[in-house]
């Protein structure tokens, strides 16, 4: 009798879980909502419903369901009507409404969230790894930031209000490896990448199929509480951008009011200010309570950025072969100086 | 706890060593091998092509090892040894494994005697071990220096970062003095100052971590601080801008630190086992951190009369 209502299936991620959870035997029903159907995979019914006014109400109630698992968060302005301020809309007004919804139809059980890392901000004066208890020092900058504060804020109220409802909230890294284009991979894309001077920021992803399956075990298990999702371990912007046989153009880093400007030179469209601090300051999230609890642990950041490389087939514009080949004929070159050298000092 | 048997041994000097645990297992590869400058060719393109294509490990906290072994401490390595004539006692009051905290004197208007110190560590640990500093959040909002400081192994100096360091087993070095000791004036030289709330007892109690004092005396002499240039200091947002002897008049010149001579003597080390819920008793935390200043205090005026000319 497990019936699941998922938002945000038009896109890839909310797609993907829809379809695993209705492929899934301990679930009779997977009801997708979102303000445009799902491209490829997707859940076995789709109800067009726009997040940000009361239908979801009616869909939750309609459903019947005991489940709702809300993913239509928007990380970026990006390809979104109405720029930042629709984004701000659907991320904040949205989950204001399924969280109303979920408080209003008495046969919903579990709701499940998605939020960000990027609820901890990043700056210089912030432990290396945030542990979800960690309270960021200061309200982080850029618009998807607050809007994740704003979002866990109302969980949090929701918790107060329906202590019976259990409530997970799952804080999740910048995804990797989704087919999907990101800023990130945009960033990525560039044969030239450009980094901030003097700043080499420690990076932490998590596989898109690892947060689907983190995901698909909170719908089916029981984990009440916020959780962080990240691959574990690090990766440097630096290794990250070797590694991608990339070359790093470093910029120089402006004053607070350069921001904007130095958001532009890095590059990237869509980048927003919160991922200007990420890229001067890093992010290092600790996954032990994930693990402990869902006894499942992702695969590690440098695994996830590998299969990244690997499924968007980066041609290198410093290849890896080419740098092996380098130094055969280096070494080579110097072992002829030297044995010419050395041989011309043997007949003396 | 496992100590180490021999104080002091002697090094030999190694500008670059690809393999440094080969050269430490005491057996000597220049006479087998044929030809050991091929050896070192062709591990110093090795190096270059693993930096270059990002095929090494770094830490959560961002600590590059590789980096650390063959670059940093070889470059810190003759600073130590040749410039300042570096002498490092007490060696044995380091445990061979599992975490230390361990607390130093700290001077030199430029912190140099925090990374003297993680040197002398890894030279002479019986097992190299890599000494993770804890530095001011000035550190981390430089760029060049944040970049430096994490990638040799250090991070934020705050609880969170230094529990989790001692909780995995690292040997952990804190400057309790902060700014107040680097920044102090060449006429308060090896005079303690005052030690803030004692955060670092906290930790080391939390975690049950032996507190090592460390003495550390020749840093006072490098930059002699005479005066401070407010005005500028307070452009430039750092704590103080130095007047030294020959800084900022010599210009770049005067940025070369004096060639004193150098003794660090680390001191028996302090238990803190079953003290964990006394970590917010701040009577305890209090009683504790005068102990390490007292002892740091007295070891300091006991390596002076070792030394009597800074400059001998």
């Amino acid at each position: 009798m497990a019936t699941v209502v998922v938002t945000g299936v038009g896109r890839y991620l909310g797609a993907h879980v829809a379809a695993r959870l209705a492929n899934d035997p301990r679930i009779d029903r997977v009801v997708g909502v979102d303000a445009v159907p799902p491209g490829g995979p997707g859940p076995s019914e789709f109800v067009r419903a726009d997040l940000r006014t009361a239908e979801i109400t009616r869909v939750i109630a309609d459903a019947r369901a005991d489940t709702v698992v809300h993913l239509a968060i928007a990380t970026s302005p990006e390809g979104h009507s109405g720029g930042r301020a629709g984004m701000k809309e659907q991320n904040v007004i949205g989950t204001m409404q399924v969280l109303a919804a979920c408080q209003q139809v008495p046969t919903v059980r579990k709701v499940v969230v998605r939020s960000s890392t990027a609820a901890y901000g990043a700056s210089f004066r912030d432990p290396a790894v945030f542990t979800e208890d960690t309270e960021p020092r200061e309200v982080p900058r850029g618009g998807f930031a607050k809007d994740i504060l704003d979002i866990e804020g109302y969980v949090r109220g929701f918790r107060r209000r329906r202590p019976s409802v259990q409530a997970t909230v799952l804080r999740f890294a910048p995804f990797v490896g989704s087919p999907v284009d990101t800023a990130l991979t945009r960033y990525f894309l560039q044969p030239v990448v450009p980094t901030v001077l003097g700043r080499d920021p420690r990076l932490q992803f998590v596989h898109i199929d690892d947060a689907q399956e983190v995901l698909h075990r909170s719908v089916v298990e029981d984990h009440p509480g916020t959780f962080n999702v990240a691959g574990p371990g690090v990766i440097m912007l630096s290794q990250a951008v070797r590694r991608a046989g990339r070359v790093a153009v470093p910029v120089v880093e402006f004053g607070l009011s350069g921001t904007a400007a130095l958001a532009k030179s890095l590059g990237a469209r869509g980048l927003s200010l919160d991922q200007v601090d990420l890229f001067v300051h890093g992010r290092v999230v600790d996954t032990t309570r994930l693990t402990k609890e869902y006894g499942y642990t992702p695969r590690s950041t440098p695994e996830a950025f590998c299969d990244f490389l690997r499924v968007h087939r980066l041609g290198a514009v410093l290849g890896r072969d080419r740098i092996a080949a380098a130094e055969q004929a280096l070494l080579d070159g110097i072992r002829r100086v030297r044995s010419t050298v050395g041989g011309r000092d043997g007949a003396r | 706890m496992a100590r180490v048997e021999s104080p002091t041994r002697p090094r030999p000097v190694v500008a670059f060593d690809p393999s440094p645990a080969v050269s430490s297992n005491g057996h000597r590869p220049v006479a087998e091998e044929p030809d050991i400058w091929d050896r070192r060719v062709a591990g110093a393109l090795a190096f270059l092509r693993r930096r270059l294509t990002g095929e090494y490990e770094v830490d959560e906290f961002g600590f590059d090892p590789e980096l650390t072994d063959n670059v940093f401490i070889p470059l810190l390595r003759p600073l130590f040894r040749r410039y300042f004539r570096g002498e490092v006692s007490g060696v044995s009051n380091l445990p061979l494994s599992g975490p230390a905290l361990l607390v130093a004197n700290h001077s030199g208007t430029v912190p140099v005697d925090s990374a003297m110190l993680a040197l002398a560590v890894h030279d002479e640990h019986p097992l190299q071990r890599h000494l993770r500093l804890l530095a001011a959040d000035l550190v981390f909002r430089i760029p060049g220096l944040s970049e430096l400081a994490r990638k040799s192994g250090g991070t934020l100096a705050c609880n969170p970062d230094a529990e989790r360091l001692l909780g995995t087993g690292q040997l952990v070095g804190v400057f309790p003095e902060g700014f107040k000791g680097v920044g102090k004036r060449y006429w308060q030289r090896y005079q303690l100052q005052r030690f803030g709330r004692g955060g670092f007892v906290s930790a080391a109690l939390r975690t049950e971590t032996p507190i090592v004092p460390v003495a550390i005396v020749g840093a006072e002499e490098i930059y002699p601080l005479i005066g401070n240039i407010k005005p500028l200091a307070r452009l430039l947002g750092t704590p103080y801008f130095p007047v030294t002897p020959t800084f900022p008049w010599l210009g770049p010149l005067g940025m070369l630190p004096l060639p004193s001579k150098w003794l660090i003597e680390f001191c028996e080390p302090i238990d803190t086992t079953g003290m964990a819920d006394q970590a917010d008793d701040p009577a305890v935390v209090f009683n504790l951190a005068d102990q390490v200043r007292e002892t740091i205090q007295q070891t300091l005026h006991g390596l002076l009369k070792r030394r009597p000319d800074p400059f001998e």
